[in-house]
């Protein structure tokens, strides 16, 4: 964990029910692969996620956060997605505010029929976590577990 | 904190090879809370549920961790298996070990690592849980089928025959679709009309059908067992309650020059028309863009000759409401626009066809009566090159990747029927490959070629050249391993079928899914074919993927089985991951109401009590859950943290990403 050459990420991805996570239940069902450090969570609608779960993430020590949902126009609640594009949009501000790197979070539209935009998605942006090097900045030193 | 019981599936060696199952277990066991912890071969088996409730009763669980494949496939099926050991089934929480874990990484020790963590995560949110009732709601009975083609008549006549009512909307002013403009199909040979029409009428004669014609689904609101529908009614300018379809009026206008949309524009109707003979309904419709009288105001000959006064030139779009328990979408497909495609002359050279209008050339009831002629000049082809694949399995943007399934067998059908009525043409089909699947397929292929002597020739054609009133065909013989030039009097493009146009905004109103086809995706591809993932909405024929006759009918009697059994039911089961207000933190502000899409959000006037013995009232959210979906819109947009959804509280979440992190 120390050495930056052996730098493995920890990285969540929240994916909707029922686009994103079904688009990488697909990824899996045609083996295509991602790295192991993408955690998947399941929320139901891109729009449950809070802002504050991501602070939460890296404040715990994820050193990047990804949102997955359906694409805009084809939210199972219909305007789901378009809830979490605004709150993203003012997170990213936020985050831009307070120095954090643009790149550990980000959003991406992933259908239930695009298993490999899923897994290359997460192989991009495990690679550009990877390039950032481990989060410092917000993560608690207190919420270390070792 | 739970009495927690975790079960590691091995999906026979489909998690075993690539996660060290007994590891996962031994390292679950000892979380906090962990009480019992297993691993075995087939968790969703028999036996593998009757340990998990044996496990129940023995350690006394109030949780269960399942790490085994995805949610989407086998939650429901442990749920149900707690439930029977007495647990409530929503203490049910899975880790997606397979599609997440093991299918993905090939590195035991990383994937065991990794499935350590997501069944931590699982842990975490499982000690979080709370038992939930579900709620019901009834479900009205009554069934809409959108697209009045041969799928969705036969859905609309299996629906009406278990004795449920059902209304179709169809667009165009007659049901039918694409069926009707078929002349003979593949692989018997039999006429198209002949099996249709007695359908028609069988749908049209069912007084338990209704039939929309020339309307369109303007809105869908509600949910499974609840939609709300409005249907827009266009204007046809003729009053269906009096028209006869005695076809005076179109004998009689004078407005001649309007493409005949029905044969594909090989030929002229009048701006009052009836699209064919076996219409249903048999009624004429004004073609508004057409019609002088609606233009100009100078005209009115249809009125004057109709013996009913059906005509009404004042007549507007209409919009009825209506309810229904069930969807279903049979839109069907359309073939693909040859813009793209000028190497084959198609918009040079009128005898440059698709296959459907060489369908409507060929057919008795088509522009020429059934006679095989050139659009050009009206002569005998003599020499005919079909092309097979033009956008189908295609590489490139301006086509569509997916084999459009019902090209070689069509082919098939006409290059025969060409050589049985006309032994003296000569005919080459130019493939990629011939694909027939499917009962008595490949003996029909295979009689095209040995029985009727058509030239099949594997190769493409690479370019179309219209000189000297004839077609230059320039093309390649692969196996023969030269360039063919051909002097063809017409040449016939097996055109790449897509789904109809009108599907996309029709998935959006309904919330279902497609793919980038604009097909409409599946729950399951293979278990729950003929259900869209969301509830209530069944796909019916070639709105879900290419298909030929047999497989529609079939798709279309199985989406009218699943539709049965669910209006069958008097209420169904709602979802009980409702959002539910914190009363005493919530402070009536209005946040959560507006971002509701489903306006299951009230406010009350609520009394508590203050202090020194006073009561208090104040403004606070009331979630209706019959009818909250769950989204969880609310949650977030609550200001105080008030608002929360069941099943995926802010804890439980907060408890995953803590595992994942730590």
């Amino acid at each position: 964990m120390s050495v930056n050459n052996e730098f493995q990420p920890t990285i969540v991805a929240f994916c909707c029910n029922w686009c994103s996570y079904a688009g990488a239940d697909l990824s899996g069902t045609n083996r295509l692969q991602y790295p192991a450090n993408v955690k998947i969570i399941r929320i139901p609608c891109s729009c449950r996620l809070n802002p504050m779960f991501i602070l939460r993430a890296f404040q715990r020590g994820a050193d990047g956060v990804i949102l997955c949902g359906c694409h805009p126009g084809d939210c199972h609640y219909t305007t789901g997605n378009y809830y979490a594009r605004r709150r993203m949009t003012l997170l990213f501000s936020m985050l831009d505010y307070l120095g954090i790197e643009r790149d550990r979070t980000r959003v991406e539209w992933v259908s239930a029929a695009e298993g490999a935009k899923f897994a290359a998605t997460m192989n991009d942006f495990a690679a550009t976590i990877h390039k950032l090097g481990p989060n410092r900045r917000l993560e608690d030193l207190r919420c270390r577990k070792d | 904190m739970q009495r927690v019981g975790v079960f590691v599936c091995w999906c026979g060696s489909n998690i075993a090879a690539t996660v060290d199952v007994e590891k996962v277990a031994e390292v679950l066991g000892q979380e906090p809370g962990v009480v019992f912890s297993t691993h075995y071969q087939y968790m969703c088996s028999q036996s593998g549920q009757e340990l998990i409730q044996n496990a129940i009763r023995e350690h006394s669980l109030t949780g269960v961790v399942v790490c085994s494949c995805s949610p989407r496939m086998h939650e429901n099926t442990f749920r149900k298996t707690c439930e029977k050991a007495g647990l409530n089934p929503y203490m049910v929480e899975i880790a997606n070990i397979r599609e997440q874990c093991s299918w993905i990484h090939k590195n035991k020790e990383e994937a065991t690592q990794k499935a350590v963590i997501l069944g931590r995560a699982a842990i975490a949110k499982v000690h979080l849980n709370a038992p939930l009732t579900a709620g019901t709601s009834p479900v009205k009975k009554r069934a809409l089928v959108i697209g009045g083609g041969i799928a969705g008549i036969q859905t609309a006549l299996d629906i009406a025959d278990a004795g449920f009512e059902v209304d179709i909307v169809e667009k165009e002013p007659t049901i039918g679709g694409k069926m009707t403009q078929i002349d003979k199909t593949f692989p018997t040979l039999d006429c198209a009309a002949c099996i249709l029409t007695p359908k028609m009428v069988d749908a049209a004669q069912n007084e338990k059908i209704k039939i929309y014609s020339y309307s369109e689904v303007q809105s869908v609101k509600g949910f499974v067992g609840n939609f709300r529908v409005t249907i827009k009614k266009k204007a046809r300018y003729v009053d269906e309650t009096k028209c006869t379809g005695c076809g005076l009026c179109t004998e009689k206008c004078p407005q001649k020059k309007v493409p005949n949309a029905f044969n594909l524009g090989l030929d002229q109707r009048r701006a009052i028309y009836i699209p064919f003979a076996q219409a249903v309904p048999k009624i004429a419709t004004i073609d508004a863009d057409y019609c002088t009288m609606l233009k100009t105001g100078k005209c009115g000959v249809c009125s004057k000759v109709c013996t009913a006064g059906a005509i009404d030139y004042k007549q507007t779009d209409r919009f009825i409401e209506e309810e229904y328990g069930a969807i279903v979408v049979a839109t069907g497909f359309n073939p693909i626009k040859l813009d793209q495609y000028d190497e084959f002359a198609y918009s040079q050279s009128p005898d440059v066809v698709t296959s459907l209008e060489f369908e409507r050339l060929m057919n008795a009831a088509g522009p020429t009566g059934g006679t095989l002629l050139r659009p050009s000049d009206g002569t005998h082809p003599k020499t005919i090159v079909f092309v097979q694949c033009v956008g189908s399995r295609c590489d490139d943007s301006k086509g569509k990747s997916y084999c459009s399934k019902i090209c070689c067998m069509y082919t098939a059908k006409h290059a025969m029927l060409c050589r049985e009525k006309y032994p003296d043409t000569d005919v080459y089909v130019f493939y990629i490959d011939v694909r027939t699947p499917g009962k008595n397929f490949d003996e029909f292929y295979r009689r095209a070629v040995e029985e009727y002597g058509v030239h099949y020739v594997k190769g493409m054609v690479g370019k179309v050249v219209p000189e000297n009133g004839k077609l230059k065909v320039q093309a390649s013989d692969l196996l023969g391993n030269r360039q063919l030039h051909i002097d063809a009097d017409m040449v016939v493009l097996a055109a790449a079928i897509e789904p109809d146009k009108s599907a996309r905004p029709l998935a959006t109103m309904l919330t279902a899914s497609m793919d980038t086809n604009d097909f409409f995706t599946e729950a399951h591809p293979k278990l729950r074919p003929v259900e869209s993932p969301t509830a209530g909405i069944f796909l019916s024929g070639a709105c879900q993927g290419p298909k030929d006759i047999p497989e529609t009918v079939a798709q279309a009697s199985a989406a009218a089985a699943k539709v049965i059994g669910l209006l069958a039911k008097d209420s169904l089961i709602c979802n009980p991951c409702t959002a539910a207000p914190d009363e005493l933190m919530c402070n009536g502000c209005s946040s959560c109401e507006k971002v509701c899409p489903y306006g299951a959000i009230t406010y009350i006037d609520k009394e508590f009590r203050g202090p020194n013995r006073t009561t208090l009232v104040r403004r606070v959210a009331q979630v209706n859950p019959a009818v909250c979906q769950g989204c969880g819109a609310c949650t977030v947009a609550c200001p105080s943290g008030a608002m929360d959804l069941k099943g995926f509280s802010n804890k439980q979440i907060m408890a995953e990403v803590d595992a994942i992190c730590r």
